[in-house]
């Protein structure tokens, strides 16, 4: 896989004669997604919520902490959530450890607006003294192996761990401060916002590319959705350009998609809750 | 972050927005170029109460050297928000959302900038937020571009940025402050005019897909508009060099000492008409033609002015005439008038050319004292210590 990152002038010509004939390595449809993978839970006993998502094979594990912390000051009575993505040399040997990247950084943000504008986590909710107390959900995510689609693994990642959170409940004692409990309640979601990015290579539009489709692709455009077929983020990103009336037919092309990938999602959580989580 | 929209943003009966806008119309915008001395390039940016600075360096040599690129200049972006440019004062540690901003922003530029034609070497946009008012990633890049523009540095299109979004429900073009946070929805868009392309898009809130289109449209519109004040400010400019150098010439004929001097002067006043004409045309796109006409009149010229040097007093008076003629005449009469000074200098050209060589081809400096930063070469070494100190920050 690591000899994907390179693609050669003679593999990018196959992967653009086999597009233009309406064909991709590996035999999938231009909109047809890897096959995804989740295990709900893996980190059971110290994380409050955890999954690893497996999609073809990009592999990216999200995990949620939380803690007690104080609120911003322009808004008092609302939990936090911060976003957070690793790609560490794990996942690629062209990835270098230390400091998160440019890379990293767009990859967290991505998915946290996704998370954030579908208003999926009820920050209310995550208020314990207003002004004082709130929980603070680090949504931690570690890129394990990289083959192309990063963002769409990654919001399934963190959504798929948040489905999984438990949070402890709280004690407001008679000085007024707050006691963390042993019991914990089930964090609820509102939405379950996924991202579905189109990839252009030339002409043609792909989603869910391997690393070696990806790195030919010229842009590429993520649309979050919400269930109830609303955009709630996008992004643009790389070099390409798109024309303006690209814009409205990717979109609805990624709305197609994002109803597969929530239907695996919501299937793996429901498979979760039925083994009495 | 956009809020839940249950803010009334707009006056029901009038349609107008807080500020009395209506729903289509941008906030008074106003660019100016070429502000700053050191940079190659630089604009400035008054959109609504944003105020927003962009420097360009570049094309020049990059460090760390691994970074460059071996078939394209890299183009670095940094964004950054000055600490008393928000309500409560910002952190002076570039933030995630400043580095994010800078990328997208670097992805939008590099659409139009055209790399190839400057390999291993870097080209590095400066953008200070001097205060903010919503949407500074869609002013930044407007500045942005001006300023390379300004830099003469050839691009295919110049790119307008600018937000629609969604406030109670109705798509808006431009949001301010107050909009961007207590609405429920913000799509920045970088847009080229001339090339019909969006080089930078983002969004959020909650939009249906014909919201989203809706506000896309307005959003180009909203670019078309910002496109002629990028022009209007770049032309402004130079129509500033060309007044300047209109009183000027006839000092400068009257000393007469340094013929040299007089050369460099016409040479310099020619290079900055060819820079005017590079950024018209480049403004319409049409690199090839400016790249032509670009080179000829520099190339002929400098024929000029070798056969100057070597012969008599003949000849400099008709390059002052050049000189004087270009200033108040537009750049094509410069070529015009160096073609015809060809032709006649032809004959004796033969002549010299045997004495030319042997006294070797001097090219004549470029010391001007013009404000033109156009001159992509220029790099001193203390701006070279800071962008080093910026990288390793």
């Amino acid at each position: 896989m690591s000899d994907d990152y390179v693609v050669s002038e003679i593999e990018k010509d196959y992967i653009l004669t086999l597009l233009d004939q309406g064909k991709r390595i590996g035999g999938r449809e231009k909109q047809e997604h890897r096959p995804i993978k989740f295990e709900l839970n893996f980190v059971e006993t110290k994380a409050e919520g955890s999954a690893i998502v497996t999609l073809g094979e990009t592999k990216i594990i999200a995990g949620v902490k939380a803690t007690l912390g104080s609120p911003f000051p322009d808004t008092p009575d609302s939990g936090v959530i911060t976003t957070s993505a690793e790609l560490s040399p794990i996942a690629s040997p062209y990835y270098e450890s230390g400091p998160p990247g440019d890379d990293a950084i767009e990859l967290a943000r991505v998915t946290d607006r996704a998370i954030r504008e579908s208003h999926c986590i009820d920050l209310s909710k995550l208020c314990i003294v207003p002004g004082k107390y709130v929980w603070i959900l680090f949504i931690d995510m570690y890129v394990l192996n990289a083959d192309g689609n990063l963002i769409d693994a990654a919001t399934l990642a963190s959504l798929a761990a948040l489905s999984t959170t438990k949070i402890p409940k709280v004690k407001i004692n008679e000085e007024g401060e707050p006691e963390v409990l042993d019991e914990k309640e089930v964090l609820e979601l509102d939405h379950y916002p996924v991202t579905v990015t189109s990839y252009k290579i030339g002409k043609h539009r792909i989603i869910d590319p391997i690393l070696k489709e990806e790195r030919i692709a010229d842009c590429r455009i993520t649309f979050g959705f919400d269930e109830e077929e609303h955009i709630v983020s996008a992004q643009k990103g790389g070099i390409g350009v798109l024309k303006p009336d690209e814009l409205v037919p990717i979109a609805k092309e990624c709305l197609e998609v994002s109803k597969s990938y929530r239907a695996e999602l919501l299937k793996a959580i429901e498979e979760f809750k039925k083994k009495g989580n | 972050m956009a809020g839940d929209g249950s803010v009334k943003l707009i006056d029901e009966k009038t349609g107008k927005r807080t500020d009395g806008r209506k729903f289509n119309e941008l906030r008074p915008t106003k660019i100016e170029v070429g502000v700053l001395n050191n940079a190659d390039g630089s604009a400035l940016i008054y959109m609504g109460n944003n105020k927003i600075l962009a420097a360009v360096y570049g094309p020049r040599e990059l460090h760390p050297k691994h970074l460059a690129l071996p078939d394209r200049a890299l183009v670095q972006c940094y964004y950054r928000m000055s600490t008393f440019s928000v309500a409560e004062r910002k952190s002076p540690a570039p933030s995630r959302r400043e580095r994010e901003i800078s990328k997208v922003i670097s992805d939008a530029l590099n659409s139009v900038i055209l790399t190839k034609d400057f390999p291993r070497t870097t080209i590095d946009i400066y953008i200070q937020v001097l205060q903010a008012d919503g949407g500074t990633r869609c002013a930044s890049l407007t500045a942005a571009c001006t300023a390379l523009a300004d830099a003469g540095i050839p691009m295919r299109g110049i790119i307008s940025g600018v937000a629609a979004g969604l406030v109670n429900d109705t798509v808006v073009l431009d949001l301010h402050d107050i909009e961007d946070q207590k609405g429920s929805g913000d799509i920045p868009i970088g847009y080229s005019a001339t090339l019909d392309e969006i080089s930078l898009l983002q969004l959020d809130g909650v939009f249906t897909i014909e919201q989203f289109e809706e506000a896309v449209k307005l959003a180009i519109e909203g670019a078309k508009q910002i496109y002629e004040i990028q022009k209007e400010a770049l032309r402004e400019k130079y129509a500033q060099i060309r007044a300047e150098f209109a009183g000027e010439p006839e000092e400068e004929e009257a000393e007469e000492e340094d013929t040299m001097e007089i050369v460099s002067q016409s040479l310099a006043e020619s290079e900055a008409s060819v820079d005017e004409t590079a950024i018209d045309e480049a403004v319409a796109s049409e690199e090839t033609e400016e790249k032509k006409t670009g080179e000829k009149t520099t190339i002929e010229i400098e024929e000029v002015s070798e056969v100057e040097e070597v012969s008599e007093v003949e000849e400099v008076s008709e390059v002052e005439e050049v000189s004087e003629v270009e200033t108040d005449e537009h750049q094509d009469l410069v070529s015009d008038i160096a073609e015809e000074l060809n032709e006649e200098l032809d004959e004796d050209e033969k002549e010299l050319e045997k004495e030319l060589n042997s006294l070797g081809t001097e090219k004549p400096e470029e010391n001007d004292d013009t404000t033109t930063t156009n001159t992509t070469e220029s790099e001193d070494d203390e701006t070279e210590h800071e962008e080093i100190n910026d990288l390793e920050e």
